[in-house]
């Protein structure tokens, strides 16, 4: 195994480990680098440890006493986490090759996504820590510059130590709301991987779905969003040809990735035998009507309205009104998007100029999609729009 | 009575940086009557709860309106930011308006009048 690829596996235990001794984010992530230089000199001479997380556990926190003790300044302190340092991982010290670490990755999701913190700090921390992407990567997929992310991670490093923001599962007052703000920062970073940004976030967000689903098996939402996600990126070679945005009905089904979508089913399944069901659940049960052909277009209109009562959200309205308009014609569609208020988005008016098209309202259908294209953010959508418009224009 | 003097400075100024209490400041400090005060963390390590609907809203940072004026300060002892947080809501929630700024404090000490 390539060491990057032992890296990214190991990286998020090994930073929640240290971080749970060290209790501070940043102190962590310097001896955890340390720790993974030395084994990028080491591993491929002397050969991979038997238990390569405590092996990396054990060099970092080395690391971090010697540190420490080289900081003279800070005296008082460094006997307390002195002593946090040789009581906690002792396992690992005595045999480094086979300790047992305990995973305490949730600790740090939960850190990483607290409400105290921004909502663009919480998804740079959570990609930096858990996923193990560097700043660099993170201001890539981004799009903004190196030192914004940078001074985004410090400050949100920073907080978390100032602030004493916990490092722990939330107690169950508090948990459906916390647990609410996690799922929301992996999904948030899926969607931005939908943009086609140089790293794929998507991918990376599957990845966080996963280890999510390994450490909370029981909780329906987080299994539902990790068969929301594989069923969504199970359409990704499709979803452009030529450039262009493919709409699902036109997509070559060939091209969907099938073991993401029988994975994506058989998880959604076991999502529906848990209690506390919520909108992820809703949202997987909906993708997976999509893909079924033909679309049971009733079921999808009343789980998206099951859906509005759980969220309030005018975009899952949009989406019943779409569905509406497949049962009783554009009209009917049509009649619920002029009660949305949603002129800032992008979907709204290439929703508005679908209907508006097979409603045979043509006029008012080339407005629509003139100001879906000038709100098209990518290049595959604006190819996507031009071609309708210009179906339009030829008919007239 | 008791008074709260509230003093801005130039924000972000790293916790490193923060040196010892000025020598003439620290005189007044020490001073009987004065039996509270408090060194902030800078602006950027606060949280900021409102009412919104039936519900607190968290936002990151501190609250910022210039109809709005720092009416209060209370000292609470807690584990971390999640017990500050219980407290700060159940006091907003018990408001009718405004909003509570939760900053850790970074030094201090503070004497029954």
């Amino acid at each position: 195994m390539p060491l990057d690829a032992v890296f990214r596996d190991h990286w998020g235990r090994v930073l929640a480990t240290l971080t749970g001794v060290l209790g501070d984010i940043e102190l962590a992530e310097e001896a955890a680098a340390d720790a993974f230089a030395i084994a990028a000199e080491r591993w491929p001479r002397d050969g991979e440890p038997a238990s390569p997380v405590g092996w990396l556990v054990a060099t970092a926190r080395n690391r971090a006493i010697d540190q420490i003790r080289r900081q003279q300044v800070l005296a008082a302190k460094t006997k307390l986490l002195a002593r946090n340092l040789e009581a906690v991982p002792e396992a690992a010290m005595h045999d480094p090759a086979t300790a047992i670490i305990p995973d305490e990755r949730l600790e740090l999701i939960f850190t990483c996504c607290h409400p105290a913190l921004a909502l663009d700090a919480r998804v740079a921390l959570t990609l930096r820590t858990l996923g193990g992407l560097s700043t660099e990567e993170i201001a890539l997929a981004f799009l903004v510059p190196f030192e914004t992310m940078s001074k985004r991670l410090t400050r949100a490093k920073h907080k978390v130590r100032d602030a004493r923001i916990p490092f722990a599962v939330p107690p169950d007052h508090r948990l459906p709301d916390r647990l609410g703000a996690v799922l929301a920062v992996v999904y948030l970073i899926f969607n931005e991987g939908w943009g086609g940004g140089r790293i794929d976030l998507a991918a990376e967000a599957i990845r966080l779905g996963r280890a999510l689903a390994g450490l909370m098996p029981d909780e329906a939402e987080v299994l539902a969003l990790l068969a929301l996600m594989l069923m969504h990126d199970a359409r990704r070679p499709a979803r452009i040809r030529n450039g262009q945005l493919v709409p699902l009905d036109d997509q070559d089904r060939s091209l969907w990735n099938e073991q993401h979508i029988a994975e994506g089913r058989q998880i959604l399944q076991a999502a529906l035998t848990r209690e506390h069901t919520g909108p992820y659940v809703v949202q997987a049960a909906i993708a997976e009507l999509h893909m079924r052909q033909p679309r049971d277009w009733r079921r999808i209109a009343a789980l998206y309205e099951t859906l509005a009562r759980q969220t309030g959200s005018p975009v899952v309205e949009m989406n019943r009104a779409i569905a509406i308009a497949e049962i009783h014609g554009p009209e009917a569609g049509l009649a619920i998007l002029d009660t949305l208020e949603l002129d800032h988005y992008r979907y709204f008016h290439s929703t508005l100029a679908d209907l508006l098209r097979r409603a045979g309202r043509h006029g008012d259908a080339r407005r629509a999609y003139q100001r879906a294209l000038d709100l098209a953010q990518t290049d595959p959508e604006r190819s996507f729009l031009r071609h309708r418009l210009t179906e339009l224009k030829a008919r007239d | 009575m008791q008074y709260a003097l509230l003093a801005y400075g130039h924000p972000a100024a790293p916790r490193e940086a923060a040196g010892p209490i000025d020598s003439a400041i620290a005189e007044v400090l020490a001073r009987p009557y004065v039996s509270g005060w408090v060194r902030l963390h800078s602006d950027e390590s606060a949280t900021t709860l409102r009412n919104s609907e039936g519900k607190t809203l968290l936002t990151d940072g501190p609250f910022i309106d210039s109809k709005e004026y720092l009416v209060g300060l209370i000292m609470i002892e807690a584990e971390n930011l999640d017990g500050a947080l219980d407290v700060a809501q159940e006091l907003q929630g018990a408001r009718t308006g405004g909003a509570i700024e939760v900053r850790p404090v970074f030094e201090g000490l503070f004497r029954a009048a």
